[in-house]
């Protein structure tokens, strides 16, 4: 675990994009006290720029703390991109562990029915599922899930399918372990590096789909998201500048920090890749 | 003056090594038509050494000291251009795997072309491949050479890395263990084409080997390294009769002897019976012609109790096929595996579960055997706890087996990745014998591992097979191993047994022409290690 920390620390981005990562979930975590009261009430006059009248990052045209509001669509951000990852992830590596220790028929049914899901463009099939079972934040969350987990699905069964034929498996095998038991605690652990690093890609991809999907107006109505707050700051850009931009850096910003610590994560757990790379720098 | 003159070469290791220095004040010279040879475990230094000569050193590993003259001149100050023409045209080199040091997307004949072209004799380069590829005794050199690597077998494929080697008819040749990854038949014939080369062209060879058989076939002059040092080094004949450092006398009792001893015929009752096993693989057949591969068949073996059937045979031979088949990693499509008089090939899995205490399997490559996640302890326990018997009962009886392998029981919870070749293959033998199996296959045990490692693990298994009774099927490729621990052999060739009987006889008296080509090929056959 150390050793693990230790390699991490050597990419100096990835401890840059820990800390924004830090600082973005004490924002949230603290958002009822330091916004105490529901983001959506009038906090001030409308169109008040960064700075005056004791807001920090302006209102919006309805005199909202676009501070209030960033905090508390942090929470909603979060939220959405470590559920619909975690749902993500249940699905895609039951199917990928599935079709890669089977291999076969198996495997080809699998394949296709990811193949399936990846032909069709992720956000279009996301927009169709929300306008379908309405906007809520189950349905947001559902519908970001559904178009996330072939890639984990293909990865895992990539990993499976070189693992199943390793030597220790074949003694799982010949030790007469069940099929559930090899995949759970003799193949599963030595894929999770590969796992851990593409999760941490789909919060960030998950963070900018719900927050698209928001902009477009199909976010959960009830809840104040980085997403709807530069849908709302749309229309008056030129006016108000802050109602878009300061959102739009949150997402930046968060989106980039979990990219970094992706990166680090991949290169701690990879040692050896990342020697190379850092022998090439 | 010598070819090559290697003085007080030392070359650092990065900091945090086990050792300061990868080798230290190395010294050995070479003289044109003549043959030496560096001999030493993995991690000794010796192609370190090799390295350093061709200036193929990493970055990582400076040289501290010392000097490499070569027909006079120092190649540690030359530079990089220089050194550059000198490679290829004065000193070539061939490497230990052939199937990965040719280039896969182009021809071999350009490949070799190549070679000439650079050092700017490209032009009569059509005349002198099919040359070259003659040269190394390769059939049809025209069709060689309009072949691309992956057509060619691990053994052209090594002759084509000498015919490259050879293009510009270098004065010295660096060979970084040719053979090993090849089949004992054909390192015979690799290492003939060596000496023949050498001595028509009087080239100097800097042969780099493990096997002290090869020594003893190929070597004029022999340099023995341990960590980093040659300790010993003097004319083959010297060396490998009277060996004087005691790391070199140790090298030399591990070697496997090979002499086959008579042994008492066993009449017990047989324990495992194969008949009519077949396994055949198919493969393409959409586009282009199918291909059927039959792995198994005509392979009958019975296995008597107590016994040590040794299955012999090169690779592609299906001795593992065979093998895997016993303990169903592999489903073969016909015959009966009989296991005390049952059938055990139409079992469904839940059906095979009680035979897996039984039957218990030690596999060849140590690094990829054990899983990496768990802890050794775990690793030999979780065989026992899959069958039921309680965790701390299966923890306190590996603590018990790391003894009977010779680990300390402090082991238990350290991971397989801090152990090295040899202790990891005896966590694989315990995890084998946790389950009290009466049936051992044993699928190239040794074959991973360093003569004096390899000589340890066959004594270990030797020993628990006497105290536990152990039946046991021992697959390896190399003869000597076979005839030290079995008590009868089967050799294998193309998925069938060709031969099978007495180890003794079967080594004195080969009935079968394919048996006596593998015996004439056990590489340093006419020398006899001295009792030391």
């Amino acid at each position: 675990m150390r050793d693990f920390w230790r390699r991490f620390r050597r990419n100096k981005g990835a401890v840059v994009g820990l800390v924004i990562l830090l600082l973005v979930v004490l924002v949230a975590a603290t958002a009822p006290w330091l916004f105490p009261g529901s983001p959506w009430e009038m906090a001030g006059a409308p169109f008040a720029p960064p700075g005056e009248m004791g807001m920090l990052l302006g209102t919006d045209s309805l005199g909202r703390d676009v501070a209030a509001g960033i905090a508390h669509g942090a929470r909603i951000s979060l939220l959405v991109g470590a559920v619909s990852t975690a749902a993500a992830l249940l699905v895609g590596v039951t199917l990928g562990a599935f079709a890669g220790y089977l291999g076969g028929i198996a495997d080809d049914a699998v394949m296709r029915f990811t193949e399936f899901f990846q032909t069709i463009p992720s956000f279009v099939l996301a927009i169709l599922l929300v306008a379908i079972f309405t906007p809520t934040i189950t349905s947001v969350v559902g519908a970001i899930a559904v178009v996330s987990w072939p890639p984990v699905a293909r990865v895992v069964r990539a990993e499976f399918l070189s693992l199943r034929g390793r030597e220790f498996v074949q003694a799982a095998e010949v030790l007469g372990k069940s099929r559930l038991a090899i995949v759970l605690t003799d193949i599963l652990p030595n894929a999770l590096s590969p796992i851990v690093v593409l999760s941490s890609l789909m919060v960030a991809s998950a963070i900018l789909l719900e927050s698209a999907l928001s902009f477009l107006g199909l976010g959960d109505p009830n809840l104040m998201t980085w997403g709807f707050l530069i849908g709302s700051g749309r229309s008056v850009i030129r006016l108000a500048w802050w109602m878009s931009v300061f959102p739009g850096v949150a997402i930046f910003l968060t989106v980039l920090a979990l990219n970094l610590v992706g990166e680090g994560l991949s290169d701690a757990l990879n040692p050896r890749l990342a020697r190379q790379r850092g022998g090439a720098a | 003056m010598s070819l090559l003159r290697v003085e007080g070469l030392t070359v650092a290791l990065p900091p945090g090594g086990d050792r300061p220095h990868a080798v230290e004040d190395v010294s050995f010279h070479l003289d044109a038509g003549e043959i030496l040879c560096v001999v030493g475990e993995s991690g000794s230094g010796k192609s370190i050494s090799a390295n350093a000569v061709m200036g193929l050193l990493p970055k990582g590993l400076p040289v501290r000291q010392g000097s490499i003259a070569f027909e006079g001149r120092e190649l540690l100050s030359l530079a990089p251009e220089a050194m550059r023409k000198l490679r290829g045209e004065r000193l070539a080199m061939i490497f230990q795997e052939p199937m990965t040091a040719l280039n896969p997307l182009m021809r071999v004949g350009d490949q070799i072309a190549e070679v000439l072209r650079v050092h700017g004799s490209g032009t009569d380069a059509a005349r002198r491949v099919p040359e070259l590829l003659a040269a190394v005794n390769l059939p049809d050199p025209a069709v060689i050479a309009r072949s691309h690597p992956f057509r060619l077998s691990g053994g052209q494929r090594q002759r084509v890395m000498i015919a490259m080697a050879l293009a510009l008819e270098p004065a010295l040749l660096i060979a970084d263990e040719p053979t090993t990854a090849l089949d004992v038949t054909t390192q015979m014939q690799i290492l003939r084409l060596i000496r023949e080369i050498q001595s028509r062209r009087g080239m100097g060879v800097l042969f780099i080997t493990h096997d002290f058989g090869v020594v003893a076939e190929i070597a004029d002059r022999v340099a023995v390294m341990q960590r980093g040092r040659i300790v010993e080094q003097g004319p083959a004949a010297e060396v490998l009769n009277r060996p004087q450092h005691s790391y070199t006398q140790a090298l030399i009792a591990a070697v496997p002897h090979g002499a086959a001893q008579a042994r008492a015929a066993i009449t017990t009752a047989p324990v495992l019976e194969l008949r009519g096993v077949e396994k055949t693989y198919r493969r393409g057949g959409f586009f282009g012609a199918r291909a059927v591969v039959r792995a198994v068949h005509d392979a009958d073996i019975s296995l008597r109790q107590g016994e040590t059937l040794g299955l012999v045979g090169e690779s592609g031979s299906g001795k593992s096929t065979l093998a895997r088949c016993v303990v169903r990693l592999v489903e073969p499509e016909r015959g009966t595996i009989a296991y005390h008089g049952t059938d055990l090939r139409p079992l469904s899995r839940a059906g095979w579960k009680p035979y897996r205490r039984r039957i218990q399997m030690v596999f060849q490559d140590p690094y990829a055997s054990l899983n990496p996640r768990r802890t050794v302890g775990d690793t030999i326990a979780e065989g026992p706890v899959t069958h039921g018997t309680p965790r701390a009962q299966a923890l306190e009886r590996a603590r018990e087996l790391l003894r009977l392998v010779q680990l300390d029981p402090g082991a238990m919870d350290r991971y397989p990745h801090e152990f090295s070749g040899g202790q990891r293959q005896r966590i694989g033998i315990a995890r084998a014998l946790a389950m009290e199996p009466e049936l051992l296959i044993a699928d190239e045990p040794v074959s991973a591992l360093d003569v004096s490692v390899q000589a340890q693990v066959l004594a270990l298994l030797a020993e628990i097979r006497a105290r536990l009774g152990l039946t046991m099927l021992f697959i390896t490729h190399d003869l000597r191993v076979a005839a030290q621990i079995c008590d009868r052999v089967a050799v294998m060739q193309r998925g069938a047994i060709v031969e099978q009987g007495p180890t003794a006889e079967v080594f004195a008296r080969p009935q079968h022409a394919y048996t006596r080509q593998l015996l004439d090929s056990i590489p340093g056959r006419g020398w006899t290690p001295p009792e030391l």
